[in-house]
């Protein structure tokens, strides 16, 4: 009896449990279903806009995701799916794209697409019959414009939308029914000129009209026709312009390019360029010296000061040790970009607080931001400032794990203090520091803030086609090159870039090897 | 154990303290000048350490309150520097949760679990942090750009693209934390699975609460990165408003444009939290920076 009575207590449960299995379950794969439904909607958007590199990368992320988050045998990967996604996409994408980019002739000037470029000149047009005036109101809560005819008639947009995007719109006239109220006053025409500029109105017969000067409207004709090789034909001048995949721009009968460009697989010609043309090569050759001299010394200079600071602190006769670290470590502790941005303003010529002091005791006032050498001597001051309290740690660590008894065996020997710097301390501390050495050799090897903030590459090399100074980094010299108004040459930027990934590939292959990392 | 001292020690020890003393005056000028600066009149006064006719002009103005000169003009403040320290803190809050979710599962999963691909991951994870981001910045605009499309929270000049291009920098977080991990016995975990609890059932209510060390530790190492983090966001941050403190403080030092005087309390406003932070968190960031790498 009591038998039966549980079995039928237990049948709600567990139909109760199935249902929420079964619930579970649908909820799961609904949501996996809707997951991977929205991803390859967006990757089949962006393979339409031509945006490839995107769409494979959102194919590959999302298609791991829907792996590792159904698999049973994937369940440990589901632990680190985020952060391998997040390397995967801000990391080494970015890192592919650049090179890839590093092969063709994106920059300012060859930004669109070839279809986009055709677009675009094929959206230009040409003056072509009579000029009408026309009038702006403000009816049904838009714009409408009004066109008067030659025989007295009047035309009426549609109404036009207000903050439309920067794109031609045709909009079709017809003849008004009634009135449209009140003309805008020329002021209010002005303000909206801009816009009015990019529609393209159509006649009911078919003619194209578009705004010319504030009063008028002029019928126009499109001022090229697309041929069938990919050619343009100016319809005016019948001149033929020549569609140039070498370039990535169409070119007339004279030789000259028609912006805007496209963008354009070009192969080698970027690293050819990098490394054959004298203007460039020069000052990436500069540069490229200066860089390695640069985080050489601040790895010396730093490892320098550090070593003997640690060794001083090491002493055991010496007291107040807290009080010397805690001051020893403050360069470490300020952010980085507020104590360089104050050694900038210290550094000053004129006001500058270090000019004073200099001035009051030797009676000069050197330029450090346009003299070359100056300029170079106030960044490594500065890097060795903000870098040593890094190696007096490491350092201070180390330290304790050299064996007391050598200091007293070579005290015992008459051993000077200096003697046991060199003799003892650095050769045991060598090993265990080099590939921390090597990290921030990469480290300063890419020290972009430092420069960027401190003189900004400044003062520049003479005689360069491309943005570059005389204390640029490499990474800031394409930085630079990319981003700074007068360049915006993505391509050339990449190729450099790339440069840079193989040597600094190079640099953490040797310190994975030093370290023998074990995983 | 008795160590053997020449006789000259004494004067060594001096001249060590003389010499630590000396270093660490020079070490502090430019941090003392900076404060002193911030208390000056005007923007081009130049004094000694101790100024003479101490102002609060920069510190108002840093502050966002408009000052009122002894002659009645009415400065107005130059740049949103609250605002500024107000999206920094922000972002660098944000991102430090969102990396330290990420970083400790991933790290949990690295330390006590067998599964395809482990080595490989985590030596890429570590080749690949070496890549500088600046040079890749095109690219990262571009898919900022394309992102924006479609995620408008997500795309150039929103903070939300900050945020997440930070998710890239995770590896040396997750290296930190594995090792802690490693370090802690794994029985009872297993003891714990054993008597029905699942993998994730352990590592939350047993590994976590034995790893509050570490995980503060990493929390305010990515804190401080995001805050003094300048290349991403100098290319994806634009009006004015939208910047992060690294981004806008370099604006006072224009060359058309110079006000040192404000930059200097600007500086030190900004500047005295998180060093503040930093010294006295000092112990438990030292051990977690040496094992990993190098601060920006």
């Amino acid at each position: 009896m009591s038998a039966v009575n549980a079995a039928e207590a237990y049948t709600p449960a567990m139909t109760d449990f199935r249902s929420n299995a079964v619930l579970k379950s649908v909820l799961k794969w609904g949501l996996w279903a809707a997951f991977n439904a929205f991803a390859l909607y967006l990757v089949v958007v962006l393979y339409a806009q031509q945006q490839t590199a995107f769409a494979l990368l959102g194919l590959v992320v999302t298609g791991i995701a829907s792996y590792v988050f159904i698999s049973k045998r994937a369940y440990a990967h589901r632990y680190i799916y985020p952060a391998v996604a997040g390397m995967l996409i801000f990391v080494i994408f970015p890192l592919l794209y650049t090179v890839g980019i590093g092969f063709t002739n994106y920059s300012g000037s060859n930004l669109l697409s070839l279809q986009q470029a055709q677009t675009y000149h094929l959206q230009q047009t040409y003056v072509s019959g009579a000029r009408l005036p026309f009038t702006v109101h403000r009816n049904d809560g838009g714009l409408r414009l009004q066109v008067a005819q030659p025989d007295g008639s009047v035309l009426v947009s549609e109404v036009l939308a207000q903050g439309a995007e920067p794109a031609q719109i045709e909009l079709s006239l017809s003849t008004a029914d009634s009135s449209l109220g009140e003309a805008l006053p020329l002021r209010e025409v002005i303000a909206l000129r801009k816009q009015l500029e990019q529609w393209v109105f159509v006649e009911p017969n078919g003619e194209l009209l578009r705004l010319y000067g504030l009063r008028e409207v002029a019928a126009v004709r499109p001022l090229y026709r697309l041929l069938e090789n990919g050619d343009l034909l100016n319809n005016r001048s019948s001149e033929r312009l020549t569609l140039d995949t070498q370039q990535g721009f169409y070119v007339d009968s004279r030789g000259n390019t028609m912006a805007p460009g496209f963008t354009v697989y070009t192969g080698w010609d970027n690293f050819s360029r990098v490394l054959t043309d004298p203007s460039i090569r020069g000052p990436f050759l500069q540069i490229f010296a200066w860089t390695v001299a640069f985080a050489a010394l601040t790895v010396v200079f730093t490892l320098a000061v550090g070593l003997v600071l640690a060794s001083l602190l090491q002493w055991e006769l010496v007291r107040g040790k807290a009080f010397y670290r805690m001051m020893l470590i403050l360069p470490y502790a300020v952010p980085a970009f507020i104590s360089i941005l104050v050694f900038k303003g210290l550094f000053n010529q004129n006001f500058g607080e270090i000019n004073l002091v200099l001035d009051s005791l030797f009676g000069v006032r050197p330029d450090w931001f346009s003299d070359p050498t100056l300029a170079r001597s106030m960044i490594l001051i500065v890097n060795t400032w903000l870098g040593y309290p890094y190696m007096l740690l490491l350092c201070m660590g180390l330290l304790q794990a050299i064996p007391r008894d050598l200091y007293e065996a070579s005290a015992i020997d008459g051993a000077s203090p200096v003697d046991n710097l060199l003799r003892i301390t650095l050769p045991l501390l060598i090993k265990p520091l080099m590939p921390l050495l090597i990290a921030s050799f990469a480290f300063n090897f890419n020290n972009f803030v430092l420069i960027t903030l401190l003189t900004s590459g400044a003062p520049d090399i003479i005689g360069a086609t491309t943005p570059a100074g005389t204390t640029d980094l490499l990474v800031s010299y394409t930085y630079r090159i990319a981003f700074q108004d007068s360049g915006q040459n993505f391509a050339l930027a990449a190729a450099i870039a790339t440069l840079i990934f193989i040597l600094v590939g190079a640099m953490a292959w040797l310190n994975l090897k030093l370290t023998k990392v074990k995983v | 154990m008795a160590m053997v001292y020449p006789k000259s020690t004494r004067y060594r020890v001096w001249l060590t303290h003389l010499s630590l003393l000396g270093f660490v005056l020079l070490i502090m000028f430019p941090l003392l000048m900076v404060v002193s600066i911030s208390f000056r009149e005007g923007n081009f006064a130049t004094g000694s350490l101790f100024p003479d006719q101490p102002t609060l002009e920069h510190w108002s103005l840093a502050l966002g309150i408009p000052y009122t000169l002894a002659d009645g003009t009415v400065v107005k403040p130059p740049f949103p520097v609250v605002t500024w320290l107000w999206n920094s803190l922000k972002i660098a809050f944000i991102s430090s949760v969102l990396i330290l979710l990420l970083s400790t599962t991933s790290a949990y999963a690295f330390a006590r679990m067998r599964f395809a691909g482990k080595g490989p991951i985590l030596k890429a994870m570590l080749i690949f942090q070496m890549f500088p981001p600046v040079l890749t910045l095109v690219a990262i605009y571009a898919l900022f750009d394309r992102l924006g499309q479609h995620v408008s929270w997500l795309g150039v000049n929103s903070h939300g693209a900050v945020i997440v291009a930070s998710l890239g920098g995770m590896a040396l977080h997750i290296w930190t934390i594995k090792g802690y991990f490693e370090s802690i016995d794994a029985s009872l975990e297993e003891a714990a699975i054993v008597d029905g609890a699942t993998t994730w059932q352990a590592f939350v209510h047993i590994l976590l609460p034995m790893s509050v060390p570490i995980l503060a530790v990493v929390f305010i190492l990515a804190f401080i990165t995001s805050i003094t983090e300048y290349p991403m966001a100098s290319v994806l941050l634009m009006d004015i408003d939208k910047l992060t403190l690294s981004v806008g403080a370099q604006q006072y030092l224009y060359e058309q444009n110079y006000l040192w005087g404000d930059f200097a309390a600007a500086a030190v406003l900004s500047g005295l939290p998180i060093t503040l932070v930093f010294l006295y968190c000092q112990k438990w960031i030292v051990g977690g920076l040496t094992a990993g790498g190098v601060k920006g």
